[in-house]
């Protein structure tokens, strides 16, 4: 899809969500909604009978919706910016650029790769992201012809899972080494799919483990298994609460934000680029709101800070 | 054509979720949840494809001598006896009940999941060991506040170090939670972001890569 269409596309997404929320107040007459019924004293008066109405837009989301205008906008301003070949920096993140190492370790010591992509299905955002970084170990294991394997808990994320490897292979001109048996299913129970993972971890000791994804409770005993197996570990997530068992047992994690940003990083895509510096611009805008916030709240003037903290 | 449709497909919905988000139409309401009960059909189809892969990754196991072949005779064995037991014993039952797979899944299964669910403390316990020896600044601090949290959390703890109690509220409630906060702004932006780059098609993780 072209540049072009693509900010179009964009544009349509801005004006859709500025339209529903500057038509906040229509009140198509005669449809009672089941979810919020207001009733004008007025049409009591004029008709002598309650005239039931719905209110379109959820006005107590409205800062949601000029946060999200205000992030849509800017992300898009940068993709164009960097459509226009501006040279966007991007720190370094240690656990992306440790994917090379960790494949090529692997490969010295003729053991396969294991990747992990958490336990949640494709509509949790993380899992997707997860696949991003999959194409490009994929990419990587096809390149240097290392084993890799790809256990899943999901039957949705094993079928993208293997559209995602199975594309990778074609890309690193190795179509040949794709068997479908790497990407597998194991189980849909949490704790029967830990057992599996530390079993396999345990009798085939990969050199390479990646867990990125959506963890829960198993995750400390997932890479305390890896650990235990001698393995380089690689972890992604952004539950806060498995983040310290990662820390902890594994040798690099992708620290919430960076898991997302990972595609961008490994990719070097000038657009995906674009979309991580207009995320850095709404990251400072909220500093600033956050900062203003605080100091008009310590001055009496609540009004500021109640307006992004209503639900 | 082939790799636009998806594209297409992914704005729309991902443009109409975010609308319904701010609408509180009846029919929009409806028709995202529909959307929502739409992936669980979806999953539900996708299933035998796991089921699938399953068979035919352990049959490949046993019959190449692969290392923990002897494991995927015992996984085989296991999904037969419970799908044969939770389908077919309805059937043969006169009173309809799945006795031997009620049976299996109390006395069986729930104790190895809770056997898995228990090995978490002694992992907790050897990571700990691991996090807090005292290497450098960083990690003697992390060991401080880990000591002072865990006394403040048992009853003995007040004893043994007063004041342990208010510290640790003091801990948990300042400068954990401001980390926790910043870890978890960071984090929804960056979902956002990449929320909006699948939308606009910029990345498309589901077709296995970025965009053209």
């Amino acid at each position: 899809m072209s540049g072009r269409i693509r900010l179009v596309l964009g544009g349509i997404l801005c004006v859709t969500a500025w339209g529903v929320m500057s038509q906040g107040r229509a009140e198509p007459r005669g449809i009672v909604s089941d979810s919020v019924v207001t009733a004008r004293s007025a049409s009591v008066e004029r008709s002598g009978y309650v005239q039931p109405s719905t209110r379109c837009f959820r006005a107590e989301r409205k800062n949601a919706l000029v946060l999200f205008l205000f992030f849509a906008a800017s992300i898009l301003a940068y993709i164009a910016l960097a459509k226009r070949g501006a040279t966007l920096y991007i720190r370094k993140i240690a656990g992306l650029d440790a994917v090379d190492e960790a494949v090529g370790r692997a490969t010295e010591m003729g053991r396969k790769v294991l990747y992990i992509p958490g336990i949640m299905s494709v509509d949790n955002i993380q899992t997707v992201a997860s696949m991003s970084i999959l194409g490009y170990v994929a990419e990587r294991t096809a390149t240097y012809g290392t084993q890799l394997e790809v256990p899943n808990k999901d039957p949705l994320v094993l079928a993208t899972a293997r559209e995602v490897v199975k594309e990778a292979y074609l890309k690193a001109g190795r179509p040949d080494y794709f068997q479908e048996d790497m990407v597998n299913y194991v189980t849909y129970d949490q704790f029967a799919y830990t057992a599996a993972i530390q079993g396999l971890m345990t009798r085939e000791r990969p050199a390479t483990n990646f867990l990125i994804g959506s963890f829960y409770a198993e995750s400390l005993i997932m890479a305390e298994a890896g650990n235990a197996a001698g393995a380089i570990q690689v972890a992604g997530t952004a539950e806060l609460a498995q983040l310290p068992f990662f820390v902890v047992a594994c040798d690099y994690t992708l620290i919430g934000e960076e898991l997302y940003a990972a595609s961008a990083y490994l990719s070097r895509e000038p657009l995906i680029l674009g979309s991580i510096k207009g995320q850095d611009l709404v990251k400072v805008a909220l500093i600033v709101l956050i900062i203003a916030g605080v100091a008009l709240s310590s001055a009496g003037i609540g009004e500021f800070a109640e307006f992004f903290t209503q639900r | 054509m082939k790799r636009q449709i998806p594209v297409i497909l992914a704005f729309l919905t991902g443009t109409f979720v975010v609308c319904a988000f701010f609408i509180e139409e009846p029919h929009v309401v409806g028709l995202n949840r529909k959307l929502d009960e739409l992936l669980m059909i979806v999953t539900a189809f996708a299933l035998p494809l796991g089921v699938v892969s399953f068979l035919q990754h352990h049959s490949k196991k046993i019959g190449r001598r692969q290392i923990g072949w002897r494991n995927s005779i015992v996984s085989l064995l296991s999904f037969t006896v419970m799908a044969c037991t939770g389908v077919l014993e309805p059937f043969i039952r006169a009173d309809k009940q799945a006795v031997a797979f009620n049976w299996l899944f109390d006395w069986m299964f729930t104790p190895l999941q809770a056997t898995m669910f228990s090995l978490l403390a002694f992992m907790i316990a050897s990571a700990a060991f691991r996090a807090f020896r005292v290497r450098n600044l960083e990690a003697a601090i992390l060991m401080i506040a880990a000591v002072i949290v865990m006394l403040g959390r048992v009853p003995i703890g007040k004893y043994v170090l007063p004041g342990s109690g208010p510290l640790t509220e003091w801990i948990m409630n300042i400068p954990n939670l401001a980390a926790q906060r910043g870890i978890l702004i960071g984090a929804a932006l960056g979902a956002a972001s990449m929320a909006i780059r699948i939308i606009l098609g910029i990345e498309r993780p589901y077709m296995g890569g970025a965009g053209e």
